[in-house]
């Protein structure tokens, strides 16, 4: 990966501090996001990735605090920011959309005020240049009749308009980074695609750098460029998307990819992975993934493998691809054309 | 909207047809002949029958209401029994002082309520918001005229800042609308808290947060807006206690209002006034709920009036 990066994230640690434990929701993250490219956080619930990308914005409320790492954008580290030099950075450089597009705005304010307040706090555009504005820019996410949504209030808008609403509102102050968490996991399908669609579209044309916060390997597949597999508040997997597709490293991985449905290959079952994620409190020793792995060995239930590079600019957290592995030499982690369950 | 506040106003009809029954009644079936008190503990017999002729409470109980009712239609509250003056001339000036009393005391209630309720919502678990809490719940479980009482014993009587008594003066002012105001402050800074700590958790509030907006801006333009809606509604309903509160500030603090007016009216049996007063209370309180309602309308634009 010799592409200029515009966000590096290094060892990032967020925590929440309830009644005297610290529960680590982020814990030592790692990734980049290449200038102009699209990165995936995948996950499941509670993997820490909406977490990340809060932190990225420090926009993590008490009892959470980020405790340590790096946020360096375009070369300056975030966390060394004051909160007034922050809010400089939000909305403006980095912008940020969210999961609940019929909660995310404001109910008592039209949509016409709520993306002017952006341009008036980091461009100075008065009532008048900004109302102008922000008919351009619902214009530019497909809102029909944009003249006349601006004085609307949410509440008469769908969810997937009041979607477009928000990315209009987060792409009013040209960004360069965009941080999408889940924007269409409570959408319809169809109105999926579509917003999806739209996000690329808007890339292309502003040459904007993505962060894709998802569950959905389907949107990865579709939208991304690089992916980061977070698995409890660690990223165990780091690769660009066909890379990840085809050879997929990490028994986590290989485990989404399997309970995934696939119309590329022949199918018989889609194999969940077993057990479930740990509670927080009771996180495992060693490899955070180790109970539910088919391949663990004593090693990765003692002891915590690295996020180490094991090809061009891919990196596995996983201990099969250390030197120090105790387990079969031959073991295969992914198998696309043998998918069949281990029991 | 102009249909919805017109229907209001409809039906404001048969709930103040409603109140003048129930006070009628009350005070033609309760004990006392205000003839009597008129005359005299002595006095003989026929001068009390001669004066009922005048007053007409020998009339029969429904052509007494209707009568009262005719005259209150075509704006004739009727004749106080005991001054012998058109009650309207009785109540007026006093109505003012109670309305200027109760005015004060919400301003005084909203503002230090609502500048209460933000700080400790915004500083939730904090030494400012359990002593906030603290004062509210004291604010809220004192007596009134107990609490008026105790002013007017330490600043009027022990250091001698205020008057303890009388209305018009500022100085004279303060006393009675702390007096007053004080538990209406209190519901309100716990309203307030209470709606505000939830808003301040939503996702909009975030959303503004990643837009750069500044702290003080999410407070007071994002979340107080969408947590007035409660504290509005508490305003409207606290404006009925407030006013029932001032029958006992007037009375503490001896201040010619329409609480203190009705208070001797109801000793004296002069059913006019009384009536008058009551009718006027009820209007009052019905159109302060009204504006609450209509309100809403501009806190929130989702609400549609004529649901």
């Amino acid at each position: 990966m010799s592409d200029e990066k515009i966000l590096e994230v290094k060892d990032l640690r967020t925590s929440f501090f309830i009644e005297g434990n610290e529960i680590k929701a982020v814990d030592g993250v790692t990734f980049d996001v290449p200038k102009g490219k699209t990165l995936g956080i995948v996950g499941e619930s509670g993997s820490g990735k909406s977490i990340s990308a809060l932190s990225i914005l420090q926009l993590i409320d008490s009892p959470g605090e980020i405790v340590g790492g790096e946020i360096n954008f375009k070369g300056q580290n975030l966390l060394d920011y004051s909160e007034a030099q922050m809010r400089k950075v939000r909305g403006n450089q980095i912008s940020m959309i969210f999961q609940e597009p019929m909660t995310s705005l404001n109910p008592v304010y039209t949509i016409g005020q709520q993306i002017r307040e952006a341009l008036k706090i980091h461009r100075g555009l008065d009532k008048k240049d900004g109302t102008e504005k922000s008919v351009e820019l619902l214009e530019l996410v497909g809102i029909p009749s944009p003249r006349k949504r601006v004085t609307q209030y949410p509440f008469e808008l769908s969810g997937g308009m009041r979607q477009r609403v928000m990315i209009a509102m987060a792409l009013a102050c040209n960004p360069e980074l965009l941080i999408a968490d889940e924007p269409t996991t409570a959408l319809d399908v169809t109105i999926q695609a579509q917003i999806l669609e739209l996000i690329k579209e808007l890339q292309e044309e502003m040459g904007m750098s993505v962060v894709m916060i998802t569950h959905d390997l389907g949107v990865v597949a579709e939208t991304c460029d690089y992916v980061a597999v977070m698995y409890c508040g660690k990223v165990v997997e780091y690769a660009d998307v066909k890379t990840l597709f085809k050879n997929p490293r990490h028994p986590y991985t290989v485990g989404l990819l399997n309970s995934l449905p696939r119309s590329d290959v022949d199918q018989e079952e889609l194999i969940p992975i077993k057990g479930t994620v740990p509670a927080p409190h009771e996180m495992p020793d060693g490899c955070r993934f180790a109970p539910r792995c088919p391949f663990a060995t004593d090693l990765c239930h003692s002891e915590l493998p690295s996020l180490d590079d094991v090809g061009e600019g891919e990196q596995v957290r996983c201990w099969i691809y250390t030197d120090e592995w105790d387990g079969d030499p031959e073991v295969k982690v992914y198998e696309p054309e043998k998918r069949t369950s281990e029991d | 909207m102009t249909v919805y506040i017109i229907r209001r106003i409809l039906q404001l009809i048969p709930v103040l047809l409603g109140v003048t029954v129930l006070v009628f009644l009350l005070m033609h079936l309760t004990p006392g002949n205000p003839a009597q008190l008129m005359a005299g503990e002595n006095a003989p017999p026929e001068m009390v029958e001669q004066i009922e002729n005048r007053l007409g409470l020998n009339d029969p109980l429904p052509v007494q209401y209707f009568d009262y009712v005719a005259g209150v239609v075509q704006g004739d509250l009727g004749t106080s029994m005991r001054y012998n003056t058109p009650v309207i001339d009785e109540v007026g000036p006093r109505f003012w002082v109670t309305i200027e009393l109760a005015l004060y005391a919400t301003v005084l209630s909203i503002f230090l309520g609502l500048i209460a309720g933000i700080i400790s919502a915004v500083r939730q678990y904090s030494i400012a918001d359990v002593s906030i809490m603290i004062v509210a719940l004291f604010g809220l479980s004192m007596p009134n005229f107990w609490l008026g009482l105790m002013l007017m014993q330490w600043f009027s009587i022990n250091l001698g800042w205020f008057p303890p008594t009388g209305w018009g003066s500022p100085e004279q002012v303060l006393l009675p609308v702390i007096t007053l105001g004080t538990a209406g402050a209190a519901i309100i800074a716990r309203m307030t808290r209470s709606s505000m700590l939830e808003v301040i958790s939503q996702d909009y509030i975030r959303t503004a947060r990643a837009k750069g907006v500044k702290e003080r801006i999410i407070i007071y333009k994002h979340a107080l807006k969408n947590a007035l809606i409660p504290v509005v509604t508490v305003v409207g309903l606290q404006f009925g206690a407030l006013l029932a509160g001032a029958v006992l500030t007037e009375e503490v603090f001896a201040i010619n209002g329409m609480g203190r007016l009705l208070v001797d009216s109801i000793m004296n049996r002069d059913f006019p006034v009384v009536q008058a007063c009551i009718l006027i209370i009820s209007v009052v309180f019905v159109v302060v709920n009204l504006l609450v309602d209509i309100s809403y309308k501009f806190l929130n634009k989702r609400i549609d009036l004529n649901d």
